[in-house]
């Protein structure tokens, strides 16, 4: 069967299988690999894409049943060569390790900062609940969102202040460069 | 003494006025410190490069077969409809491998492991045949199409009854088998032992289960085989923690010479030690390349993660501890059962087969202890060095601590006071253990009396007293560990027969540019950040312009890889040392450019200068062109500055820590709250703070999974009952509480840089004092692993629990 939808702004349309998993349609079909695969069951999370703005487990959602639908994976975080704060907040705040759960954890963070710009620790360990870290113990992705968080906020307190709407890119961090400088 | 809860990463040894960033002209390049990773910027990008991403040309996909049922004999196997299926190339079982040597292939204990069955499936989840099609959908459907005839036969689930008469003989495969006894192992002195336990005023005793448990890391396990049949070359891109090791093995199960071996690992997504081992479905990827022409994928999928790939523990240990009155530990003893699994796959050096177990006394000044490990087969995956481990450290930190708890219980004494009556002093050490270990350097009282203050442990008891008066269920755990890591010493220590030495190669290019090759290779751990650290803190050099290259064996040097924390003790120290080399190697050019004797010069970062005249100096940078140029050198010298090492460590490395845990239990429910969690680790220098630290964090979560939540159950039918993570359970950022970080360095002498390595740190030493905080909370003197809800309500209501009973 033919499917269409948004992946990262762009529409794609593909012929498959209707069994197919929106995982490997992501994964194998389009060759977007920052989404992994690592349960079957909904239980660890590594999958998580966003889809019209919600985390969803893509092992658990057919290919066919996102036709019509916005998804947005890792990749689409970066934008415009610039990269989202989420990405800037996990190499700051060091929330991850080897990097396997790291895309799902950072695409529920964004949809948690796009719903609740300011959410307290609580509100963050409820959020990646339904992920699995095996690295980091979870501290330092809690640590990772609170900090984006900030970020955001201070973007958003010197677009006000500068009467503005530049974005003056708090981010704009190197990607190597000593933890902590910035903190 | 620092503590650092929650705190920004920052850098502990430069003063603040020093000023922040890499490698900017003027500035003294960076050595150690919290230095962001230098693995980040592709992960965060989704670009990270994992067994799973790859796509080769022409690659096939496939599929393994597993046996359904614990133990029974084969009756058939008929794979027609299964090659009728029009995308199937191929499908591979016990009998085709048979002809090729390859049905069986060795453990890393010595013992042989079916690849697919040819006689008898020992365990659910076994190998039986291998489906290779064009697609991964495909190859799954095509197993449905393979019809196995089994003839079942009863199984040994618990491995108490492992050894009784009459109990059904697993492996008949070895020739004049009788019983499913593997091994026999005792350390210690038995009669000092027997003599301290006679004449002590109080022995306690305790029947302490470490149930088995699985790593699980995220990524599965995974390879794809790519024989080339011109050049005779054979490519394994597969997630291994071990790519040297594994290249030998190959080598010598395959008849394939080894210079035509590559072993590639990419990305990996976690290990823990489930990716130390050869498992059959690597083998079967490399036969279905060969038999087909195309590269060959198989990648396991979570059950099949959970029920073949190495288990950890299984360690079902009787305890006995002797003691003055008034506290004075005397004595330790252990007579220890080891569930093995169907073979023997356990990685540990030759002379231990209990790996490092007999490190079981712990932290403790006592007169005698003795140890006798006993190995069994089972009809369960086969297994054992997994899941951070440290070479069974775990099991024996678990043990000792237990027992301290209950020494204390029955004392009648603080478990805090207890342990600071009885830990080694400072001047001890080095201290040789009643078990042979040479321990090289600790601090214990401080770090135990840091964490005490850190936790406010005073105030804690009085809470927790005032709560009791309320029926309020608090509860406060300790434990002290001692690790042996850094594996090992060439003349002890040794897997296969292959010495447990590592390589570092580092290449100087002309323009003072680095690449580090190393035999090590990264989980996670972040290796390309720290390792490139500790080369620039030896050559003053930004580790921005060092890289690090890890996990092909065609580009790295020979060393026996990551597992049992030995990165850090072994390729680190002969990454400081290949760099100490180099450093030499540049004096004679430095030397030669300044027209003076190397002897009249001095080393300050980043360059050789003329001593008494720091105006007459080269940088690294400089030295680096020059030796690659015209530049005339003295006769015997050959310019250039790279280097190559291999270190093979003195003795081990032995960090230690002393952990708090704070729990509140709901008596109406048995559920557990870790509230806090105070850990101080003394791991000796910290090259990179921030990546320690993350460390013991993810140690200290895998703590409470395995000391609450985790364990691979089996019904009395050898039924896996924890097969997939509906089932066996790992934490969540719901059940790990914000972690409370202190350290104290006590550098290890014996190591060039003085660190001790920390990946397992945490992980031997949360669960006794997650048990032992859960069990002073209910007051109960003893339950087992995992303390889930049922579980913890059930022994306050006396009647706890047993998980190996619960077991078959």
């Amino acid at each position: 069967m033919q499917v269409t939808m948004t992946v990262n702004g762009v529409e794609v349309t593909r012929e498959v299988e209707p069994r197919r998993l929106l995982v490997h349609f992501i994964r194998e079909d389009l060759r977007l690999t920052g989404t992994h695969w690592g349960c079957d069951t909904s239980n660890c999370g590594v999958c998580v894409v966003l889809v019209d703005g919600t985390p969803v487990k893509s092992c658990t959602m057919l290919a066919a049943s996102a036709g019509g639908h916005e998804v947005r994976t890792v990749e689409g975080l970066e934008q415009g060569g610039k990269l989202d704060p989420i990405q800037d907040a996990f190499m700051e705040k060091h929330g991850l390790q080897c990097g396997f759960c790291t895309p799902g954890m950072m695409l529920t963070s964004r949809a948690l900062l796009d719903a609740n710009p300011d959410p307290s620790e609580d509100e963050i360990r409820e959020a990646i609940s339904g992920q699995i870290c095996r690295c980091t113990g979870y501290s330092t992705i809690v640590r990772s969102v609170r900090w984006a968080a900030e970020q955001e906020q201070k973007a958003r307190d010197g677009e006000s202040a500068a009467g503005s709407t530049a974005d003056e890119g708090t981010h704009e961090t190197a990607d190597h460069e000593r933890a902590g400088a910035t903190a | 003494m620092t503590t650092t809860a929650d705190r920004p990463s920052r850098v502990p040894h430069k003063a603040t006025d020093e000023p922040e960033g890499v490698g900017s002209p003027g500035e003294r390049p960076i050595g150690y410190g919290s230095l962001r990773r230098k693995e980040d910027p592709r992960f965060i990008r989704g670009k990270g490069r994992y067994l799973d991403d790859m796509l080769l040309p022409g690659m096939l996909h496939g599929a393994v077969l597993r046996s359904t049922v614990a133990h029974a004999r084969l009756v058939s196997i008929d794979t027609t409809a299964a090659l009728a299926h029009p995308k199937v190339k191929a499908v591979i079982t016990g009998k085709d491998l048979e002809p090729l040597n390859l049905a069986w292939a060795p453990t890393l204990s010595n013992d042989v492991q079916s690849v697919l069955v040819t006689d008898k499936v020992r365990f659910q989840g076994q190998e039986v045949a291998f489906v290779i099609a064009e697609d991964a959908y495909s190859a799954r459907d095509a197993l449905e199409l393979i019809d196995v005839e089994y003839d079942v036969l009863p199984p040994v689930i618990n491995a108490k009854k492992a050894l009784d008469p009459g109990a059904p003989i697993i492996r008949d495969d070895l020739e004049g088998r009788t019983d499913n006894h593997i091994f026999d192992w005792e350390s210690g002195d038995k009669e000092a032992t027997e003599k301290v336990f006679a004449e002590a005023d109080v022995v306690v005793t305790r029947e302490v289960l470490y149930p088995r448990v699985h790593p699980a890391p995220m990524e599965t396990c995974g390879a794809i085989a790519d024989y080339e049949p011109v050049d005779g070359k054979l490519t394994i891109y597969t997630t291994t923690q071990a790519p040297h090791a594994h290249r030998t093995v190959y080598a010598l199960v395959s008849g394939i010479p080894e210079h035509k071996i590559r072993i590639v690992s990419p990305d990996i997504g976690g290990g823990f030690g489930n990716k130390v081992g050869i498992y059959p479905g690597y083998v079967c990827a490399v036969v279905g390349s060969i038999v087909t022409g195309h590269p060959v994928k198989w990648m396991e999928d979570r059950s099949e993660n959970l029920m073949s790939t190495s288990f950890a523990r299984d360690y079902h240990m009787h305890g006995e501890i002797a003691a003055t009155r008034d506290g004075k530990i005397l004595g330790l003893r252990t007579d220890t059962l080891a569930d093995h699994g169907a073979f023997n796959g356990t990685a540990q050096p030759t002379k231990y087969p209990a790996g490092f177990f007999h490190i079981f006394t712990g932290s403790y000044d006592l007169q005698a202890a003795y140890c006798k490990v006993t190995g069994v087969y089972t009809n369960k995956a086969p297994g054992g060095v997994a899941y951070a481990c440290s070479f069974r450290v775990t099991e024996a930190a678990y043990l000792v601590e237990r027992m301290v708890d209950a020494l204390a219980i029955e004392l009648d004494m603080d478990p805090a006071e207890l342990r600071l009556r009885n830990l080694l002093k400072p001047e001890q050490f080095p201290y040789t253990s009643k078990t042979g270990w040479e321990y090289d350097s600790g601090e214990y009282e401080k770090t135990l009396r840091l964490a005490m203050e850190m936790a406010g442990y005073d105030d804690l008891r009085r809470e927790q007293a005032e709560k009791r008066e309320r029926g309020e269920l608090m509860g406060i755990g300790l434990s002290f560990f001692t690790e042996t890591v850094g594996a090992g010493p060439r003349k002890h220590m040794d897997i296969l027969g292959l010495g447990m030495a590592d390589g570092a190669e580092l290449r100087i290019h002309p323009t003072g540019k680095a690449v580090l090759r190393l035999s090590c290779m990264t989980q996670g751990q972040g290796h390309e950040t720290t390792f490139a650290q500790i080369v620039a803190e030896e050559l003053g050099i930004s580790p921005d312009d060092i890289e690090v290259v890890q996990g092909d064996t065609d580009q790295t040097p020979f060393g026996l890889g990551t597992y049992g924390s030995r990165s850090t003790p072994v390729s680190g120290a002969a990454a400081a040392m290949v760099a100490r080399k180099v450093r030499e190697r540049a004096r004679i050019v430095a030397a030669a450019m300044l027209e003076v004797s190397a002897d009249d010069l001095e080393w300050e970062k980043g360059g050789f200068h003329v001593k008494g005249d720091p105006s007459a100096a080269r940088t690294m940078t400089e030295i680096a062109m020059a030796a690659h140029s015209d530049l005339e050198l003295p006769d015997g010298v050959e310019g250039h500055l790279d280097a190559t090492c291999v270190y093979n460590p003195p003795n081990l490395t032995y960090p230690c820590g002393a952990y708090i845990c704070v729990v509140d239990v709901d008596g109406g429910t048995g559920q557990v709250k870790v509230r806090r969690f105070v850990a101080v680790d003394d791991c000796g220098v910290r090259i990179n703070p921030m990546i320690v630290e993350g460390q013991v964090h993810g140690g200290l979560a895998d703590g409470i999974g395995m000391a609450l939540m985790e364990v691979m159950a089996f019904d009395p039918d050898g039924n896996h009952l924890g097969a997939s993570f509906m089932d066996y359970l790992l934490p969540t950022s719901m059940e790990c509480p914000s972690w409370e970080l202190g350290e104290t360095v006590t550098p290890s002498p014996h190591h060039p840089i003085g660190a001790k390595g920390v990946g397992e740190s945490a992980t031997v030493g949360s669960p006794p004092a997650v048990v032992n905080a859960v069990l002073d909370a209910i007051g109960v003197r003893h339950a087992d692993m995992p303390l889930t809800p049922a579980h913890v309500w059930r022994a306050m209501q006396g009647r706890p629990l047993r998980t190996d009973l619960a077991i078959g």
